[in-house]
């Protein structure tokens, strides 16, 4: 109890930068923006009329009718990730004692959607005409509990909730689950399907999105001086983890390892990030400090890099406060410079591309990283993926709240 | 009373309803054990049926209904001119 190794062993995506493993990674090397015009609604009224939104996706390749039909978008979202995690790693849950495998997958905000809908109904016809499926299309834990369902994985089974590190914290909670042997493998991940008319007009409201409706793909442009606030993304990413003894007996192959995990609290505003990273840089030296392994063994940051004047530079600092000198030896990037912000499923993203970085040899870019913020001084990768082998690596997130959390995610075979 | 009804709309909004295939509506099925309802699909069945029919049709009034021909005959005695009443079932049978 408490020493398992946990490795990674599938990955499954429903994006905007696609929905499947190599289409999502294609689209990374190749420094594609998923930014595009916002069509879940009319924005016509909005400062802000750009979105990175799921496109293509189709429920019913993922789950039968019935089940589209009751589960909210960020929901069908999860499923059809979970589908692909499960089938990617070659694990049938079912097949298993059913404490073996469980559930950690986190929103940040559930089914918003879903709540608006039902608000309208609600002032329009009255209380009496509210579906009674708007509870469990509205709470945030619900993912989780359908895939349990669907995928007959009866292990440990909720969801954490701290905003845009939703999913981060999820991943780091999920491993420590393994470690101390209360399940074999757990599904984990992140859904979010907040392109919506209440919640759009609220991050307007806050001035942190970008507002260049003239130039989607060229909107987020985390650590260029020209920045003007994140975009918003939505979508599901699920990553398989599962105890390395258990994923080795049954020959499964590890993607990564994640080797440490930290969590921490700014203690300093409800949305703006602490000026200096104190609470981001502790976030990191934790994670470090839990893989036994040390600063200049880190060859790859994962940035949290919105795209906001404050978070980036805030950030910068805090890897500065880590790594010291070798803070301009490893290479850090954006890859929300892309996949714009997914919220409650930015942290599973970002592990996701980072563990593909590590098991492929290259580093996703920061795009629109053309005219970089004198404040912002490190290696972003700027435009270009960049093939190189890295054996450490770290994912950043950080949440509305002063939430902070960090993975530490080393290569399978650099162990 | 109206004998005017078409089947086929009910199959089709149930089957809408259930998930199912309009052509599995039919009038010996029973909601549970052929349809797979449970008690929130009920509710969202009352809701459009009144909805779509003008009928109230109370919780209780379904409960004693086990098969699509009880809910049929139901709609041939009550199909209502009454359309647009706010209906008459709580919803919330989810707890």
């Amino acid at each position: 109890m408490g020493s398992e190794r946990v490795v990674v062993t599938g990955l499954g995506f429903v994006t905007p930068m696609g929905n499947d493993i190599e289409t999502v990674w294609s689209n990374l090397v190749a420094g594609r923006s998923g930014v595009g015009p916002l069509t879940r609604f009319d924005a016509s009224a909005y400062p802000t009329r750009i979105a990175a939104e799921v496109r293509d996706f189709t429920a019913e390749e993922y789950m039968d009718r019935k089940t589209a039909r009751h589960a909210s978008r960020y929901c069908r979202y999860a499923l059809a990730a979970t589908r692909q995690a499960l089938d990617h790693a070659a694990l049938d849950p079912s097949g298993l004692d059913p404490d073996a495998v469980g559930v950690l997958l986190s929103s940040a905000v559930g089914g918003m959607e879903e709540i608006e809908r039902g608000q309208t109904t609600l002032l329009a016809r009255g209380p009496r005409w509210i579906s009674p499926f708007t509870t469990p299309m509205m709470i945030a834990d619900m993912a989780a509990g359908m895939i349990a369902i669907h995928f007959r994985a009866g292990g440990p089974n909720f969801a954490v909730v701290s905003a845009c590190a939703s999913s981060a914290h999820g991943i780091g909670e999920a491993a420590e689950i393994i470690r101390r042997g209360q399940a074999a493998a757990m599904i984990a991940g992140g859904a979010e399907a907040a392109i919506t008319p209440l919640t759009m007009a609220a991050f307007c409201q806050i001035q942190a999105v970008s507002q260049r409706n003239d130039d989607p793909t060229g909107a987020c442009q985390p650590f260029n001086l020209g920045r003007d606030g994140f975009v918003m993304g939505e979508g599901a990413v699920v990553l398989i983890l599962e105890a390395a003894e258990h994923a080795a007996m049954r020959g499964a192959r590890a993607l990564a390892e994640i080797v440490g995990y930290g969590a921490t609290a700014d203690m300093h505003h409800f949305t703006a990030p602490e000026p200096e990273g104190r609470g981001a840089a502790r976030s990191m030296q934790q994670a470090l400090a839990r893989s036994g392994l040390a600063p200049s063994d880190v060859g790859y940051i994962n940035a949290h890099g919105t795209s906001t004047k404050l978070g980036d530079i805030a950030e910068t600092k805090a890897i500065r406060t880590v790594f010291g000198a070798h803070a301009g030896r490893l290479a850090v990037s954006s890859t929300k410079s892309m996949s714009g912000h997914m919220l409650g499923a930015a942290g599973a993203f970002e592990a996701a591309a980072t563990v593909l970085a590590l098991d492929r040899g290259v580093l996703p870019p920061t795009i629109n990283l053309d005219d970089r913020d004198p404040e912002c001084d490190l290696d972003y990768v700027p435009n270009q993926a960049r093939p190189v082998r890295v054996d450490l690596a770290l994912s950043n997130s950080f949440g509305f709240g002063g939430h902070n959390a960090c993975l530490a995610i080393r290569r399978a075979d650099a162990a | 009373m109206s004998t005017d009804l078409d089947f086929r709309q009910l199959q089709e909004l149930a089957a809408e309803i259930l998930g199912t295939d309009p052509e599995k509506v039919q009038l010996d099925v029973s909601f549970a054990r052929d349809l797979a309802a449970d008690s929130l699909d009920l509710v969202e069945l009352i809701m459009a049926i009144e909805e779509t029919y003008g009928v109230k049709l109370p919780e209780e009034e379904l409960a004693r209904m086990h098969q699509i021909k009880d809910l049929w005959a139901y709609l041939q005695a009550h199909e209502a001119s009454a359309s647009g009443e706010p209906p008459a079932a709580s919803a919330s049978a989810a707890s």
